[in-house]
């Protein structure tokens, strides 16, 4: 017959019937944590123990430890057979400690971090000086180059991010000209609202929102499939075929990002402007011949070129960056996930600084 | 006669239409180590899945521990998974988290099991695996048997009465695989745990076989002991073993 399973103090010590398993063990331990003079305990009797597992072991060797620091020796007894064999396995008793190791001291991970972030920085430099010079010479020899890489990669960088681009694009004009449209009608200079959006849909919006998207979007597949592509070994297999990486996975990327970042960030401006046009003859009464005649009016070329120019340094930076991540990814598939992050926040934040320094630019 | 711990009858697997197993009916006894072998992409691992419900069968039955898991609600099978232990053949171990903590998941997640227990639980695992250095390292820093062996403790974690090994051998080199194998059987001779091992290392076989289950083209060719199997006279068979022989 099966047996309760129960603790109980003895004379002597403990009794424990039926089985002793991780279903009983957390009760147990819980009524063994409270019990008083366990320093008495002379033997723990288990002869009515039908079966044990691993957590039944542990809380064995829990209760024998305790009581040992307390200055005595409680013996098992009774075990049968089978009991006594998953006590042989299971016993914690003998382990030998394996201490962590001690986390590295201030100056020690200060020291470390610039170590790593000028390491970080070389690798960047000559990624960057590598792509550049693949990406030129790329341009006459297609050699170390697969077949049709870069209308595929034109397709997914450019066609692909068309109607998330048109889409933000269209609603950002929309508010720009809604937020404006309500004070400029105060002072009935309902027509600069064409200017406004123009000028900040060419200056501004368009490139910045475009690289956003696309840092987000392209940005990280290039890190996250650069970063899988190192973690299984294939950017090693390509090297071991002779082939280099970098003219073979991130030259096309970089091609079609070229080609593709300023196209999108046109259509981000038309589309733009024509949110503006919406709000602008719906809300301010203006005909989209005088808008669009006002809105050309307000740019100049230099605000065009240096929109285009910028948008080609915002995907440049894009690529680059996603590169970086992704081949210096390490420590499996969390490694990957980190890369992707990272490489979506720093292209971001670059892509700022650089149309901080756009923004000098056009000072001069 | 002994009832027999994983009953599978006339399981059909699928992918998309086409049949990747067909009409397979097999028993797994308790304390027996069975082997599921046959050539490459004859369904070997479908077949494990479908046992456990990691893929759901087109048809049939699959009875663990005298129930049957086909179409079972997820948290009574949950309760049936607390009792099986898996290996997969890279070891799927979470690459985010320290081998200690790999191993707590299950603990605690299935038990109330207090810390400082866990904690010896998790130790003398690891010690059975001959892993005990690597306790706090991740699993990107082990090599591919460490990583099998992690993986084995983490299997071994809630003391399942079934181990189930997906190609354990694969990648390892003769003498680690020899020692998982007499891990393997230790486990069982120690433990009485049934054990299911998809593998076609005839090295590995022969170490460790009490009976073995042939696939074939998604079909079972032969269900028996490895003698019966050698005196059965079946061509596939008999040229698996020839050729396996001198690789």
């Amino acid at each position: 017959m099966e047996r309760t399973p129960r603790l109980q103090r003895s004379e002597k010590g403990i009794q424990i019937d039926g089985y002793l398993n991780k279903v009983v063990v957390p009760e147990f331990f819980t009524q063994f944590s409270v019990m008083k003079d366990i320093a008495s305990i002379e033997s723990i009797d288990i002869h009515n123990v039908t079966m044990i597992d691993s957590s039944g072991v542990a809380f064995l060797d829990e209760i024998i430890q305790r009581v040992e620091k307390l200055g005595n020796a409680p013996a098992l007894i009774g075990a049968s057979t089978d009991v006594r064999k998953s006590i042989d396995t299971f016993t914690s008793l003998s382990l030998r400690q394996v201490e962590k190791t001690a986390p590295a001291g201030f100056f020690e991970m200060v020291g470390d971090h610039a170590l790593n972030w000028w390491e970080s920085f070389i690798y960047s430099l000559y990624l960057t000086a590598d792509t550049l010079y693949w990406a030129f010479v790329g341009i006459f020899n297609h050699k170390g180059q697969r077949k049709g890489s870069f209308i595929q990669q034109s397709l997914l960088i450019g066609v692909d991010a068309l109607p998330i681009v048109s889409l933000l694009s269209f609603i950002l004009g929309l508010i720009l000209a809604l937020q404006s449209a309500a004070q400029l009608r105060m002072f009935g200079a309902n027509i600069f609202v064409a200017n406004l959006v123009s000028i900040s849909m060419v200056r501004e919006m368009g490139p910045m929102m475009t690289a956003i998207i696309i840092a987000g979007r392209s940005g990280s597949a290039i890190a996250s499939e650069i970063a899988t592509m190192n973690v299984t070994e294939e950017l090693d297999a390509l090297k071991m075929m002779a082939i280099n990486p970098i003219r073979y996975i991130v030259v096309p990327k970089f091609h079609a990002m070229t080609v593709c970042m300023p196209l999108l960030v046109t259509v981000s401006i038309f589309v733009g402007v024509f949110g503006g046009a919406l709000v602008a003859m719906v809300y301010l009464d203006l005909t989209i011949n005088a808008y669009i005649e006002q809105g050309v009016n307000a740019l100049i070329f230099k605000d065009i070129v240096l929109s285009l120019v910028k948008s080609t340094f915002f995907s440049w930076v894009i690529v680059i960056i996603g590169s970086f991540y992704g081949f210096r990814v390490t420590g499996g598939a969390e490694g990957v996930g980190k890369a992707t992050t990272a490489s979506v926040v720093a292209s971001i934040f670059a892509v700022i600084v650089l149309d901080v320094i756009f923004s000098l630019i056009y000072l001069i | 006669m002994t009832e027999p711990i994983i009953k599978v009858r006339d399981l059909v697997a699928k992918y998309e239409d086409k049949v990747i197993l067909d009409g397979i009916s097999v028993d797994i006894l308790p304390a027996e180590i069975t082997v599921i072998l046959g050539g490459s992409g004859c369904g070997k691992t479908t077949l494990l899945k479908n046992i456990l419900r990691l893929y759901e069968p087109a048809a049939g039955s699959v009875e663990i521990f005298g129930k049957n898991v086909v179409g079972m609600e997820e948290n009574e099978f949950e309760e049936i998974l607390a009792h099986i232990g898996m290996l997969f053949q890279n070891g799927a171990l979470l690459n985010s988290l320290s081998i200690y903590d790999n191993i707590s998941i299950p603990l605690e997640q299935h038990t109330k099991i207090p810390d400082i227990l866990k904690d010896r639980i998790i130790r003398k695992k690891l010690e059975l695996v001959n892993l005990s250095h690597a306790i706090y390292l991740k699993p990107s820093e082990l090599s591919g048997g460490m990583k099998k062996r992690a993986a084995l403790a983490r299997a071994m974690a809630l003391d399942p009465e079934i181990l189930f090994f997906d190609e354990p051998s694969a990648g390892l080199d003769p003498i680690t695989s020899a020692n998982l194998d007499e891990l393997i059987l230790t486990l069982k001779r120690q433990l009485n745990i049934s054990v299911v091992i998809v593998t076609h290392e005839l090295a590995s076989i022969h170490r460790i076989a009490d009976k073995i289950i042939f696939l074939d083209s998604g079909k079972m060719l032969f269900n028996g002991t490895l003698q019966e199997a050698k005196n059965a006279s079946i061509p596939q068979i008999d040229t698996f073993f020839d050729v396996g022989r001198f690789e």
